[in-house]
């Protein structure tokens, strides 16, 4: 706390002496946005106008997780500390809602304007979002257009519910129904494993009942650099019986974008493989 | 070993073994995962491989653990002649654990299968080359355990440091794997990874039970007795070394056993070192087996560290050990 203290003293102090700017109030079109959450980085860098955007999170340029970190190569990068970001006086600041809570509201003291959007949960979330990040961009328009083109190609990949696979993850985290990955394995024709075992929202499955539930396919995400015990499950010998998906969840599954659309259609094309 | 207690260890520790294998999150019947353990072939159905791949692995790497702390903490109590030498208390599981975090990390683990419980012998043989040049045979309890505290400390944080720093997004969460130690989701590949360390360890502290019983006379009289001191310590560093690496490579650090098991079975063997080894072996693998079995029942789908039961049992007993022996650390 004394450490906020100090920074928020030193940021005020920082106020007085720019003597600039102010808080803009909602509704006006920002001139200098900072987004500190990886998914609203990418829609920001799709949906702002030149030079709206004035920094994005250092996660949007790892390629693990950022399926745009080329792109994202081109914009300033922050760590999400309230101190950089509020010396960047960004007059719109995107957030995610499980952002450092202390980083926001140390911003919002500082009368700088937060919005923050949730992880979405769900495929009709993603439109929702991509037209109220518009919206608060002033960009109302670009951010409905993107809205449309998603839900018109996400209708057409859209296919019948035929194999079981399991989504499974570091630590023998499982993606159920009700979240996005979830949506995503729907999407592309599986019926998930999760929801036989009653991990609807998702879970932890460990191996066992997940190799006793024998699915059709197994879908895991990618392997980080540096060794951990979480994804060492993911080389365990049993799971080698079950048949792998040919398509990893990797950095197109994370966010509410156009990229998911990329992710269903990969998955659409690897089980129409193993239907061979 | 008297022939009885060998026998009600044995059972114990067969029981125990049995017990291991038969609970899991999957419900399966006795018979019915009895029968799978041995089907092989085109048989191998998903009960098989369930048996087989996760269940029979944990229990077998329980067994080994536990029989490693066990022997290890009464070969260094036997040696040091002072009943607080225990492996997690006096650093070199902690140590252990940092030579396979950096093994893991920085990718020397992959070169080769027995790099990693390689690597986590040689952090073993530094904490406890070092423990032994510091406290030794003649070192009161409490250079002993002062210099266990600061080695245990600075092993820690290191072990945190380097998780800490680690470009993989899981690594820093596993803290608390290596400081706890858990069995879960293990499986046949760690087991084939730490057991030649384990055997060629047990065969070693095994075999100086002579030698200990020797050393209970003092010194002088052992090496009147014709024991070799220089090559007693060096095979005691190095079988301890060996277990303690070979076990906390894949299962992380579990504290206290090494310290109850020798103190509860040091009056049924009329404190002679020679018998306490093979007994401290059997008790050590009855306890890990048994705080195994319990946190599968007590947090089935929570992967409770084993180090938390075996701290719960093991604490007060330091402190009961402490308390009696306070006379001579002051």
């Amino acid at each position: 706390m004394q450490a906020f203290a100090r920074v928020s003293r030193a940021a005020l102090a920082a106020v007085l002496l720019l003597g600039s700017g102010g808080p803009v109030p909602a509704g006006e079109v920002p001139a200098r946005v900072v987004s500190l959450n990886l998914c609203t980085d990418q829609l920001a860098m799709l949906l702002a106008a030149p030079g709206q955007l004035v920094a994005v999170s250092h996660l949007a340029r790892d390629p693990l997780s950022s399926p745009m970190a080329v792109e994202a190569m081109a914009y300033p990068i922050t760590r999400g500390q309230a101190e950089e970001v509020f010396l960047l006086r960004p007059d719109l600041v995107l957030a995610g809602t499980y952002t450092t809570r202390a980083t926001v509201e140390l911003l919002r003291r500082l009368g700088v304007r937060v919005e923050e959007f949730a992880p979405p949960a769900a495929l009709t979330d993603v439109g929702v979002q991509m037209r109220a990040v518009g919206a608060a961009l002033g960009r109302a328009e670009e951010g409905a257009r993107m809205a449309e083109a998603f839900e018109a190609r996400l209708a057409t990949l859209r296919a019948e519910p035929g194999p079981r696979a399991a989504l499974y993850d570091a630590g023998g985290y499982t993606g159920g129904e009700h979240t996005l990955a979830g949506e995503i394995l729907a999407a592309a024709g599986f019926r998930n494993v999760a929801s036989e075992v009653g991990l609807e929202a998702g879970g932890f499955l460990p191996l066992e009942p997940l190799l006793l539930a024998q699915p059709d396919a197994v879908v895991t995400g990618e392997v980080y650099p540096g060794a951990s015990r979480a994804e060492e499950i993911l080389s365990h010998p049993a799971l080698a019986s079950l048949t792998r998906a040919g398509a990893v969840s990797d950095a197109d599954w994370v966010c509410g974008t156009p990229h998911v659309l990329d992710a269903i259609a990969r998955l659409g094309a690897a089980r129409e493989a193993l239907a061979e | 070993m008297s022939r009885k207690l060998g026998i009600a260890l044995g059972a114990l520790v067969l029981l125990l073994f049995a017990g291991s294998l038969l609970i899991g999150p999957a419900a399966l019947g006795l018979g019915e995962s009895l029968a799978a353990l041995v089907r092989g072939g085109a048989e191998r159905d998903a009960v098989a491989l369930v048996m087989q791949e996760v269940r029979l692995p944990r229990a077998l790497l329980g067994l080994m653990t536990g029989a490693s702390l066990g022997l290890a903490g009464a070969a260094m109590q036997g040696f040091l002649r002072n009943p607080l030498a225990e492996p997690g208390l006096i650093g070199t599981s902690a140590s252990a654990a940092l030579g396979a975090v950096i093994a893991l990390q920085t990718g020397i683990a992959s070169l080769h299968l027995l790099a990693l419980p390689g690597a986590a012998l040689l952090g073993a043989l530094v904490s406890v080359g070092l423990i032994l040049a510091i406290a030794g045979p003649r070192g009161g309890a409490l250079a002993l355990i002062l210099a266990g505290i600061a080695l245990s400390a600075l092993a820690g944080a290191l072990t945190a440091l380097v998780l800490n720093l680690s470009p993989n997004p899981f690594a820093a969460a596993e803290i608390v794997f290596w400081m706890l130690g858990s069995l879960t989701d293990r499986s046949m590949v760690h087991v084939g990874v730490a057991a030649p360390f384990v055997l060629a360890g047990g065969a070693v502290l095994i075999s100086l039970g002579r030698g200990l019983d020797a050393l209970t006379l003092g010194e002088d009289a052992a090496a009147a007795l014709g024991v070799n001191l220089a090559r007693l310590r060096l095979l005691v560093i190095l079988g301890a070394a060996a277990l303690v690496g070979g076990v906390t490579a894949v299962a992380g650090a579990i504290g206290f056993v090494g310290l109850v098991v020798p103190h509860v079975l040091r009056p049924f063997v009329g404190a002679r070192p020679s018998a306490l080894l093979p007994a401290s072996a059997l008790g050590g693998a009855a306890m890990v087996l048994a705080a195994d079995i319990a946190v599968r029942l007590i947090a089935p789908d929570r992967d409770l560290k084993l180090g938390v039961l075996t701290a719960m049992i093991g604490a007060p007993f330091f402190l009961h050990l402490i308390w009696r022996l306070r006379r001579q650390l002051a």
